[in-house]
């Protein structure tokens, strides 16, 4: 038998003997950690951005001999991956193999719901799309149509939108998941937190999780960097009454009760105030307020959040110090589905209150300063200017979102007397509504009414089944798109280009976008024929080219600006209505809401009902990759977590299949496996969201688990911005027997 | 090779990574993630981790295989001379691991460490993709090497040591 000797001797000598297969090897360096940088296989690989959830991670699509489609890995020179995709990124792959994929456009024959199209062709398809918008348009304005997007393509459709003379652009991710963060975090330090996240873990002495299940959620960056922190011996806090991965990660597990996550966060502010634990130089000079909020947390004391959240008072006092110690290099993390109870805006309040006391913002080991490459758009007409916004419909509502709200669209689209401007047609381009909103009655209520549903995908979700117009999409494995820029901590702009053919009749969004534009005679909004040639423009106008892009996939620019951090003694203007970080939010109070955030009790569950807790499992992304064959081979179905004394309680055994019913009576469409585990409270249960899928032509992933948002009737919306929060809702467990007994 | 249960997420992507570098069929895997829960609530401790074969010193797969395809490679990987395998499957039956399985187009298949790419100085597909870079490889033998490096300085263990094969994946914990 070889000995390991051989071992490293084979590694040098292969090293050396790939030098001549391989002109492109550089000196194999001293050990072994510096895989791939230093090899290009050949011509074979291409470059991309992942499209399987909203990180973006940049990286490279390889083929084999044959010039099948073989594996993705991450480009080395991205920030959002540094060269390692997550499992969702890595199988992207099944994203293309998945047989189960829109083939060709499609047009409805029969009623909404029953899913009987014929196959269309392209021009067909655009033909339909156009007449019915003009007609639209002519009868009640343009204005009364919207898109939903979730996804690059998204960009072209916008531009779509906005020449045809609609403002309507709506994000699922504002207020389905981010959004309160971001007004939150706008109305105290000026600024959102931003995608990716500006938190710099990777340097923090002290990180704090609050229900933010990093690991379990990929968000690429934000989980390798939690490593980083656990090697430099970070002391992490995790707050979340499920024992999660992030969890099991930590020095100190909170397992509180769930929904009165607001009240320990005050009880904090009180004790970094009492304790006088916070940075006094930095609040002094950039924030204002201070005085109120002491007054406000007066008796907002750790015994006073005792009785709420059920942490002792000592461990809510000794988690403060920790912070207090490690300020300014602490993160009370933010979050980022943070849409649960209604008042999150409020809470997030709190979290970004937190953050200034501990002068995290804008100090290394916080929140760094990022920037952003900036792409230049192509000159074109100006855009009409609309005649009505969907804030027209909600004159008092809501004052505090800068966004479109994708569930107000939705309400603003059920036919009611009261308001001018009733939504005829939607575009929805890659995000399945049905899954995304909640109160799935409401959706296809407004779908109902609709004039005309165009729906934009790569695979037949539950969306496409209501569509008019089915436009399939190619993968991102086969198209070009907008060059990527986000902000981190360098700019940077990655490309993505395809590596195959599209398969089937698939077309990228550019393409159907400027189809679509010239049958309604908005050709001059988009000069350029290929996407190729636009790309190339913008492209040069930042010093590269599209050539250039091809071979190395991403580019890093150097800050322009200034230092990622606050400079000692800086003097800062912050983008709020003070010009300081506001501890008191002068814009909440000047809409009449609280300027200070206060804890509300929230409903908790009857006897025999548990919380409906939700969140992700590391290799699937929302229910867009349920059926991709890679990720399914990984996990297959969710289930439902409950705790072995509830278990015990209602002779619940592992494995066994039940259905859940909601306290408004709504029962899951489909059965759900049990999984009874310590990891999970006695007063909630929890499962993945993005099962249960009842779209037959998903054969994969049909009927497997259940579907969360199917039992999501109660929306708690949060008055400032319209978010939607789904944690108000309570399940019990029906089993068999008692099936056959009702 | 050595993984750091503190740092591993159970995510799988070195399952998903395995399966295209290797191109191991879907419904078949050479590597896994394990995941154990001590304690009661709220008391608990979770200790996830990424399991593959243990490339055993002793290995039983390389003693119980009548062809000789199962056999001590370069740098003592354990590997499977797909060729030569009639697929009995006596190594699947005697590897306390269960690393192995039985591939469709007839032979038994299991993980090499990437040897294809330890070749070309490249690390292991798992290694390389792992996204909190929990894995470590390299050889035992050197003392420099980042596996040896891990194991002087942090506690570690082995699985089913008594089985006494000897097994060449640790575990940091």
């Amino acid at each position: 038998m070889a000995t390991r000797r051989d071992f490293i001797r084979i590694s040098a000598l292969g090293a050396g003997g790939t030098a001549v297969a391989w002109p492109l090897v550089r000196n194999f360096a001293k050990e072994l950690v510096d895989p791939e940088r230093f090899i290009f296989e050949g011509m074979r690989r291409t470059p991309t951005y992942c499209e399987i959830c909203f990180w973006k991670c940049a990286g490279w699509v390889y083929k084999n001999d044959k010039g099948d489609l073989w594996k993705i890995i991450g480009n080395d020179e991205d920030l959002h991956c540094n060269g390692r995709f997550c499992p969702r990124g890595t199988g992207g792959v099944g994203m293309y193999n998945d047989e189960d994929r829109l083939k060709t456009p499609l047009i409805r024959t029969q009623d909404r719901g029953k899913q009987v199209f014929r196959e269309a062709t392209w021009d067909e398809a655009f033909t339909y799309i156009a007449d019915k918008l003009k007609k639209i348009s002519r009868e009640h304005g343009p204005e009364c149509t919207a898109l939903f997007t979730h996804g690059s393509g998204g960009k072209y459709f916008s531009t779509l939108l906005k020449a045809f003379g609609s403002p309507h652009i709506a994000a699922p991710s504002y207020a389905q998941c981010r959004g309160p963060r971001e007004v939150a975090f706008q109305n105290t330090f000026g600024e959102g937190v931003e995608s990716p996240e500006r938190t710099d873990i990777r340097d923090t002495k002290c990180l704090v999780l609050i229900g933010s299940h990093i690991g379990e959620n990929m968000h690429n960056g934000q989980v390798q960097e939690m490593s980083v922190a656990i090697d430099k011996g970070a002391i992490i806090i995790t707050v979340d009454p499920r024992y999660s991965t992030a969890a099991s990660k930590s020095k100190y597990w909170l397992p509180i009760k769930p929904a009165t996550d607001l009240a320990l966060l005050l009880a904090w502010i009180h004790v970094i105030l009492e304790e006088e634990l916070y940075d006094k130089a930095y609040v002094e000079k950039y924030t204002m307020g201070l005085d109120l909020l002491q007054a406000h947390v007066k008796g907002m004391t750790p015994e006073w959040a005792y009785g709420i959240t059920t942490i002792p008072p000592e461990v809510i006092r000794q988690m403060a110090r920790e912070m207090g110690h490690a300020s300014p290099a602490v993160i009370v993390h933010p979050g980022r589905h943070v849409t649960w109870y209604g008042d999150d805006t409020q809470r997030l309040r709190a979290v970004a209150i937190l953050n200034a006391l501990l002068g995290s913002w804008g100090r290394r080991g916080g929140f760094f300063k990022p920037e952003t490459a900036s792409v230049p758009e192509v000159p074109h007409p100006a855009f009409p200017t609309p005649k009505r916004t969907w804030r027209t419909e909600f004159p008092d509502l809501y004052r505090l979102s800068d966004s479109v709200l994708a569930n107000g669209v939705c309400d603003a689209t059920i036919p009611d007397p009261s308001r001018g401007c009733n939504f005829k047609a939607w575009i929805v381009n890659g995000t399945n509504l049905i899954e995304t909103l909640p109160n799935q009655d409401n959706t296809i209520k407004a779908i109902e009414a609709l004039d005309l549903l165009v729906v934009i995908d790569t695979m037949p979700m539950e969306i496409t089944g209501y569509a008019d117009v089915v436009l399939p999409e190619c993968t991102y494995i086969e198209r070009y798109d907008e060059i990527r820029v986000s902000p981190h901590r360098k700019p940077q702009i990655a490309l993505r280009m395809p590596a195959l053919k599209p398969k089937y009749n698939t077309k990228p969004a550019y393409w159907m976008a400027r189809e679509l534009a010239k049958k309604m005679g908005l050709e001059a909004f988009f000069p350029y024929e290929k996407i190729e040639d636009l790309l190339d423009w913008q492209l040069k106008q930042l010093g590269t080219s599209l050539e250039e892009m091809q071979r190395i996939g991403v580019k890093t620019f150097e800050r322009t600006a200034d230092d990622l951090y606050f400079a000692p003694d800086e003097e800062v203007e912050f983008g709020t209505n003070s010009g300081k970080i506001e501890l008191y939010a002068t814009a909440f109070e000047q809409e009449g809401f609280d300027p200070l955030p206060k804890y509300t009790a929230h409903e908790e569950p009857p006897a025999g009902y548990y919380r409906l807790n939700y969140g992700r499992a590391p290799m699937h992304t929302f229910s867009r990759t349920s059926n991709n064959p890679n990720l399914t081979d990984l996990m297959d179905e969710n289930s439902v977590w409950v705790n072995p004394k509830v278990a015990q309680e209602w002779g619940l055994t592992n494995d066994q299949y039940i259905h859940l019913r909601n306290q408004d009576g709504k029962r899951s469409e489909f059965p759900i496996k049990v999984r009874i585990t310590e990891r999970i409270r006695w007063d909630s249960v929890y499962m993945v969201h993005g099962f249960g899928h009842d779209q037959k032509r998903l054969k994969r992933c049909y009927g497997k688990g259940a579907s969360d948002t199917n039992l999501i009737t109660k929306v708690l919306v949060d008055p400032l911005m319209g978010g939607t929060g789904m944690r108000g809702n309570f399940v019990t467990f029906i089993t068999e027997s008692e099936e056959v007994k009702s | 090779m050595a993984v750091d249960t503190r740092k591993c997420v159970g995510c799988s992507d070195c399952v998903v990574a395995c399966q295209t570098e290797n191109s191991v069929p879907i419904g078949f895997c050479r590597d896994w993630v394990v995941e154990v829960t001590d304690g009661t609530y709220p008391t608990l401790e979770l200790e996830l981790r990424s399991e593959r074969c243990n490339h055993c010193d002793n290995s039983p797969c390389v003693r119980c295989c009548p062809t000789g395809a199962s056999h001590y490679d370069k740098g003592g990987i354990v590997v499977v001379t797909h060729n030569k395998c009639i697929g009995c499957g006596a190594c699947i039956a005697s590897c306390p691991y269960d690393a192995r399985y039985a591939h469709p187009d007839g032979y038994v298949d299991k993980c090499t460490f990437c040897l294809h790419r330890v070749e070309k100085g490249l690390l292991p597909s798992c290694v390389a993709t792992c996204p909190t870079k929990c894995m470590y490889f390299g050889d035992l033998n050197d003392p420099k090497s980042p596996v040896s490096i891990m194991l002087k300085n942090r506690k570690y263990k082995t699985l089913i040591p008594e089985a006494g094969t000897k097994p060449q994946l640790y575990f940091l914990i």
